[in-house]
C-alpha cells in the first residue's frame, strides 16, 4: 500500500487519507466523502478551490483564471490538481461555481 | 444546391492545460484521429466520418476554454457577402489569412455580444483519411474509443443571448430551433443553419466568452452506453448521464476532458427544416427540457464552465 498522508480542515475534526502521488479530490471521492465541492476534476472550473495553510505539496497545471500566480504563492490550489508531499491542512475557499 | 450560405459547424479550437493529458483523451477515449501536430504546438484532430482534414484543434494554454468556433460556408463568395452583412449589422469583421491553420483557406472573424469569437471559412483541404466514396465500406479502420463520428456542435455561455439570437438569424440566416423563454426574453437558444437540431447553442450567463461543452456525434443510443462504459473503465470525470434531452431529444452523456472542458457524446434528435416552428420551453419546465428522465437540473451542469 502506498504511503498515506492525512488531509485535514481548519476548524474541523474531520479528515481523510490521500495516497502519495494521488490527487486530493480524487482520494476524497473514492472514499465517498464530500468535504470539498466537486466540479470538472480537471483544473478548469475553480469549484474545488482550497487554500493549503500547512504542509508540502505540488500541483498539476491549474487554470490561471481560478489560481493566479499571486494566489498560487499564497497557497491557493485546485484540489483536483493537488498532490500531497506531507500531511496537509486545508481551508475551503468556498467561492467556486456549483458550490 | 438547396443548402446555401452557412453549411455547418466546421471546427472549434479548444484550450487545454497539458497536451500530454488532453491528446490521449480526445484521440484514445473519444476516438478522434490525429491529423497533425503543428509547429506552433497546436494539435489537429478529426472524426473518422468527416471528409475535411480537421475539426478539433487543441491549443495548450494557461486556462482551458474555447478560442473560437468556425462555420463552413458553401462558397468563397459567401465570405464577401457575409462580411458585408455582418459589418452592416454593426459588428466589426477581421480577416485571418489562408494557411493560419494548415489546409484552411481565408477566414473572416468577429466577436459576438456573448464574448465568443466566431469565424467563417469556405475552403478546407479534404482529409486523406476521410470516409470512402466509391462502393464505400462504412469505415476504413474500426472506430476507436467512444467511436465519435465527428464534431457536431458547441454550447456557449455568455451575456446578451437575445442580441446574439437576433444576430444569428438576421446576419447569418440561422433558424431558431428551440428556446427557453422568460417574460424578459430568451435565456437559452438552440440555433441551426442546416437540418441538424443545432449547430450552436447559447445560455445566458453573466461572464462573457465561457465554454459549456463541445459535442461529438455517435451512431446510436447503444454507443452512448458504450461511451459511458469507457468513462467508468478509465475514470474519466463524468458529469451527467447517460440520459436524454427534452430539448433536441438527443440521447447523451456528459463528461470532462482532463483540463476541465465539458464534452458531450450524443445520438438521435430530430431533423429540422426551415418551415418548422420554434419549440418553446418555460423556465419551470427547464429540468425536463435539459434532462428528460431526471426532470431536474444540477448545479454543476448549470454553473461549471471553462
Amino acid at each position: 500500500m502506498a504511503e498515506q498522508f492525512t488531509i485535514s480542515f481548519e476548524g474541523s475534526v474531520e479528515n481523510f487519507s490521500c495516497p502519495k502521488y494521488a490527487r486530493v479530490l480524487f482520494a476524497m471521492e473514492k472514499q465517498g466523502l464530500s468535504h470539498i465541492p466537486v466540479g470538472c476534476r480537471g483544473g478548469g472550473c475553480g469549484t474545488c478551490r482550497v487554500i493549503v495553510t500547512q504542509g508540502r505539496y505540488r500541483t498539476r497545471k491549474m487554470s490561471r483564471v481560478h489560481v493566479s500566480e499571486d494566489q498560487k504563492r499564497a497557497g491557493y490550489v485546485l484540489a483536483c490538481r493537488l498532490i500531497p508531499e506531507s500531511d496537509l491542512l486545508l481551508r475551503l475557499a468556498g467561492d467556486g461555481p456549483g458550490v | 444546391m438547396a443548402l446555401t450560405g452557412v453549411l455547418r459547424a466546421g471546427f472549434v479550437q479548444i484550450r487545454v492545460l497539458e497536451m500530454d493529458e488532453a491528446l490521449p483523451h480526445y484521440e484514445g477515449r473519444i476516438g478522434l484521429d490525429l491529423v497533425e501536430k503543428g509547429e506552433d504546438g497546436r494539435v489537429y484532430l478529426k472524426g473518422y466520418d468527416e471528409f475535411d482534414r480537421h475539426s478539433i484543434i487543441l491549443r495548450e494554454a494557461d486556462a482551458p476554454g474555447v478560442d473560437l468556433m468556425a462555420f463552413k460556408v458553401a462558397a468563397e463568395s459567401d465570405l464577401d457577402s457575409f462580411e458585408k452583412r455582418v459589418t452592416d449589422y454593426g459588428v466589426a469583421v477581421d480577416h485571418v489569412a489562408a494557411g493560419e491553420q494548415p489546409g484552411v483557406g481565408r477566414r473572416i472573424g468577429f466577436t459576438l455580444p456573448t464574448g465568443h469569437r466566431i469565424e467563417l471559412y469556405a475552403e478546407m483541404a479534404r482529409s486523406e483519411n476521410g470516409p470512402f466514396t466509391e462502393n464505400p465500406d462504412i469505415w476504413r479502420d474500426e472506430p476507436r474509443g467512444m467511436r465519435a463520428l465527428g464534431f457536431d456542435h458547441c454550447l456557449m455561455y455568455g451575456p446578451n443571448v437575445a442580441e446574439v439570437l437576433r444576430f444569428f438569424t438576421e446576419a447569418l440566416d440561422f433558424s431558431l430551433v428551440e428556446k427557453v423563454q422568460t417574460p424578459d426574453g430568451p435565456i437559452a437558444v438552440w440555433l441551426t443553419s442546416s437540418t441538424k437540431s443545432h449547430e450552436i447553442a447559447f445560455v445566458e450567463h453573466a461572464e462573457p466568452g465561457k465554454f459549456h461543452h463541445v459535442s461529438f456525434l455517435l451512431e446510436s443510443w447503444n454507443d452512448v452506453g458504450h461511451a459511458a462504459d469507457i468513462i467508468s473503465r478509465y475514470d474519466i470525470s463524468r458529469d451527467v448521464g447517460p440520459t436524454r434531452h427534452g430539448i433536441t431529444r438527443g440521447q447523451t452523456v456528459y463528461f470532462f476532458d482532463p483540463s476541465g472542458n465539458r464534452n458531450e457524446v450524443f445520438s438521435g434528435g430530430y431533423s429540422y427544416f426551415p418551415d418548422h416552428p420554434t419549440r418553446v420551453w418555460t423556465p419551470d419546465q427547464l429540468g425536463k427540457g435539459i434532462f428528460y428522465y431526471e426532470k431536474e437540473l444540477n448545479d454543476r451542469f448549470l454553473g461549471v464552465v471553462t
